[in-house]
């Protein structure tokens, strides 16, 4: 990377927070990654820990996006967006097992579901 | 007396040519192959116009006639070779066909034809072994009559079977053929002490006599396998010149320069002859094997087919002589055998059983006799194989009328349940023949077992170094004539009295077994003679007929003793013409050895001279104690005189009827032992095979699964956590290494 085109870079996209660097983007994402693990462990509600994996998702992607803007490089956007689509599908799909769950059960407790014990 | 009769005799039949040894290949065109084959070959296709039979289902005895039709014919057969070949005094070969030939590579060819090997000893074995088959076959057709159908087919194909077998053995001209029929042989044997399947202690008779033989026939195996090694050949015209020079070496005193191996082939063959004739230590089959149907316990182990081993000592004489050991073996271990065997028949009382005994002890005189007159003169087999013709003939008759009493008494044979037979409506011939057969066996004066008997105890007394042995069968000689006398002063004679046996139609159960156990038992019937429905059946035209011919025969085989027939025949086989060389050669050259050496004496008298009036004296000794014990004063069949020595002998009468608990030592010493390993093995088998190796390697994944299971709990959180537990551990592992690179300077 020369210099030449970092400054062509900053120059066409401004920084919105000329303080952030790439270890602040990649602090949130690991942070929010942490949220949706404990809050995945912790939880018994079907709901809140579908909630939980997509917050883990957000977080890959928050630093996929993070990379690409360091390393100038567009794929990982890209990647993003796939990946956003993908989440998309992925949640109705998840959401509507929640909903086949519920209607067995009456009950969003993911712990009443052990039937796979060895 | 009997010497100037034997000489008177001898003058008109002893000019035998000794030129005819070396003379065989010349000699073989007189040997006509229209009179050998069908001896060899009738019964064979007897035995497959039986097999039709039994295909076609025949119903009726025509298995019997065809059998006696066939073999008959054999015995002519053998009975014109006989006189076309003047008693074969020359030797000759006659090839069926080519059998066996072939060269393995560094060896001699191995050629063994069906061909066979005419001589004076092969004409004298065949005439005794077809011309007793087709008497005791025509006895048997009546004796069998109650399994008519199946049954019959099957005893009259294996008899039949039997005598191609026996024929191969005899007139095999090599000993591979020998041995086809020594196995063939062996092979009816099993089948038929086995006849009665569906009884388990005819089944177990069976196995036991088939593996008594495999133990013989191992050492037979291995003896031919060494004569092929050391000679390079197996057929005996090739081999008798090739064993002359070791037998002119030991009767030149030079026994220590033959050969190991060579000194080895006899021994093997002795091991082989006492399987199958029942010696010690292999002896033990024989009284078993009277399981089978009597008229297979009087042809096959009675006067045929346990006399192989003495016709095989008998055929290869000239190589015992050869051997250090072989001799003597077989003249010590015949004799022990005649003892221990004679001493048993004393305490039995299961007549048959008695019978099977005896012919255990006279085939110890056999070997004994050949062993003794080897040893004692240097000569040929005359005495062992004089007693193997006149045993076949007074044995076949003893054992023929134990068949006819058990035929007719529902199968009883226990000498205490049966007296006085002989006076009761047709049991005469029956009577007299059995008279006949004990007189013979016990050596009674002018009777043909008195002479063959004789000739062996005076060749043992003649040679030093055998007196031990002539003692030892002078007293067996004795026990012999107590023990058969006892049978026939018990059963024969005496105060009228039966019990019937266990069989409705006393003839050893049937093909199907139904028989037994809803026959009259003696119970039913209480114990007065005669008594409840049941009526002995006398013997029929068949029986009386067979057991008349018979009688007279070894009444007749007498008269081979003066006239030197049997001796002759055993003298001039073709195998000792080396032997009558030697011997006499030696007489000139080499004075030590020979006939100068035997000089043994009889209590200081000439034992060929003084044997005929000690063996009388003894057998009549026997006899007359025997008539004492178990005739005079007795008025029931249980009880004698004999009962009221028991209580002075101690444990020895009850001893002597177990049979010394020899079994019980060949249990303790051989079955214990083998039981043992396999049980050991058994174990070994299950712990370490099954146990370990097998199910070890199922039980490992198994074990696995088992203690992996419980982290499959089936709560979603459990796995979420253990998840995030791994993704933890990566971390670590990913900054440790991070770590390190970065102080080994940023390079990873």
């Amino acid at each position: 990377m020369t210099d030449l085109a970092l400054a062509i870079a900053q120059a066409d996209f401004p920084l919105p927070m000329p303080g952030a660097t790439l270890y602040h983007y990649l602090l949130v994402s690991a942070l929010m990654f942490a949220i949706g693990v404990i809050g995945f462990v912790s939880r018994r509600n079907l709901i809140i820990m579908f909630l939980c994996t997509e917050l883990m998702f957000q977080a890959a992607g928050i630093a996929l996006i993070a990379f690409s803007r360091f390393h100038l490089n567009h794929t990982g956007e890209t990647f993003v967006i796939f990946v956003l689509t993908v989440a998309a599908a992925e949640a109705a799909l998840a959401l509507a097992l929640v909903v086949l769950l519920f209607r067995r059960k009456e009950t969003l407790d993911a712990s009443s579901w052990a039937e796979l014990k060895g | 007396m009997i010497d100037l009769l034997g000489n008177l005799f001898t003058l008109a039949t002893h000019a035998v040519p000794p030129a005819a040894h070396g003379a065989a290949p010349d000699a073989a065109a007189a040997i006509p192959s229209a009179l050998t084959l069908p001896v060899v070959f009738l019964p064979l296709l007897s035995c497959v116009l039986i097999g039709l039979c039994a295909a076609f289902r025949v119903k009726t005895k025509l298995p019997a006639w065809i059998t006696v039709a066939c073999i008959g014919a054999a015995f002519v057969c053998t009975l014109l070779l006989y006189t076309n070949t003047h008693g074969a005094e020359k030797p000759g070969v006659v090839t069926a066909w080519e059998w066996l030939a072939f060269k393995p590579s560094g060896w001699p060819a191995f050629v063994a034809n069906f061909a066979f090997y005419i001589d004076s000893l092969t004409l004298l074995w065949m005439l005794f072994v077809t011309g007793l088959a087709t008497l005791i076959a025509l006895y048997a057709s009546e004796y069998m009559a109650g399994d008519v159908g199946p049954g019959y087919c099957r005893f009259y194909a294996a008899f039949s079977l039997f005598v191609f077998s026996m024929a191969c053995l005899v007139m095999g001209d090599n000993l591979v053929l020998l041995y086809l029929g020594w196995e063939g042989v062996g092979l009816c044997s099993y089948l038929l002490i086995g006849y009665f399947y569906k009884k388990d202690s005819a089944v177990a008779a069976a196995k036991k006599a088939f593996v008594m033989n495999r133990i013989g026939d191992l050492g037979l195996a291995l003896g031919i396998w060494l004569t092929y090694v050391q000679f390079g050949t197996v057929r005996y015209a090739e081999l008798w010149p090739l064993i002359e020079p070791y037998t002119r070496l030991a009767l030149g005193g030079h026994l220590d320069q033959v050969p190991f191996l060579v000194q080895l082939i006899p021994v093997l063959f002795t091991v082989g002859a006492f399987g199958k004739s029942a010696q010690i230590p292999l002896y033990v089959w024989l009284p078993d094997a009277m399981e089978g149907p009597t008229p297979v316990s009087a042809l096959i182990h009675a006067a045929t087919m346990v006399t192989a081993g003495v016709y095989l000592v008998a055929r290869f004489l000239p190589l015992y002589f050869a051997s250090e050991w072989a001799l003597p073996i077989v003249a010590w271990i015949g004799t022990l055998t005649a003892l221990l065997a004679a001493t048993i028949g004393m305490a039995q009382f299961d007549i048959k059983r008695i019978m099977a005994y005896s012919t255990v002890s006279q085939l110890g005189y056999m070997f004994a006799g050949l062993g003794v007159t080897a040893l004692a003169s240097h000569e040929g087999a005359a005495g062992g194989v004089f007693h193997v013709f006149t045993h076949a003939f007074f044995k076949a008759t003893l054992f023929l009328c134990c068949g006819a009493v058990m035929h007719g008494f529902a199968g009883q044979l226990d000498l205490r349940k049966l007296s006085g037979v002989m006076w009761m409506k047709g049991w005469g011939i029956v009577g007299v023949a059995m008279l006949i057969g004990c007189l013979n066996l016990a050596g009674f004066a002018f009777t043909a077992g008195f002479f063959s008997k004789d000739i062996i105890l005076a060749e043992a007394f003649t040679n030093p170094r055998t007196s031990a042995i002539g003692w030892i069968l002078l007293i067996t000689a004795g026990l012999t004539a107590y023990y058969t006398f006892r049978v026939f002063f018990r059963v024969f004679v005496g105060p009228k009295y039966y019990e019937p046996g266990d069989e409705l139609h006393g003839h050893g159960g049937d093909d199907h077994g139904h028989d037994h156990g809803h026959g009259h038992g003696a119970g039913d019937h209480g114990h007065g003679h005669g008594a409840g429905g049941f009526h002995p059946h006398a013997p029929g035209w068949a029986i009386n007929l067979v057991l008349a011919v018979l009688a007279i025969a070894s009444l007749a085989a007498a008269i081979a003793y003066p006239v030197h027939w049997v001796q002759d025949l055993a003298h001039n086989a073709s195998t000792y013409m080396v032997l009558g060389e030697a011997a006499h050669g030696g007489h000139g050259a080499d004075a030590g050895h020979g006939h100068a050496a035997a000089h043994g004496t009889f209590l200081g008298m000439d034992p060929h001279k003084v044997m005929y009036y000690v063996s009388s004296i003894v057998g009549l000794a026997g006899i007359a104690i025997a008539a004492y014990l178990h005739l005079l004063g007795r008025t029931t069949a249980a009880k004698s005189r004999a009962d009221g020595l028991l209580p002075y002998l101690g444990p020895i009468p009850k001893w002597a009827q177990n049979k010394w608990y020899v079994d019980e030592l060949y249990g303790f010493l051989v079955y214990w032992p083998l039981k043992a390993v396999a049980h050991i093995s058994y174990l070994l088998d299950k712990l370490l095979i099954d146990g370990l190796l097998v199910n070890g390697a199922g039980w490992l994944p198994k074990a696995g699964g088992r203690s992996l299971r419980p982290t499959q709990s089936g709560v979603l959180h459990d796995y979420a956590l253990k998840m995030a537990a791994g993704v933890g551990v990566i971390l670590v592992i990913a900054a440790a290494a991070m770590a390190r690179s970065a102080a080994n300077g940023g390079t990873p």
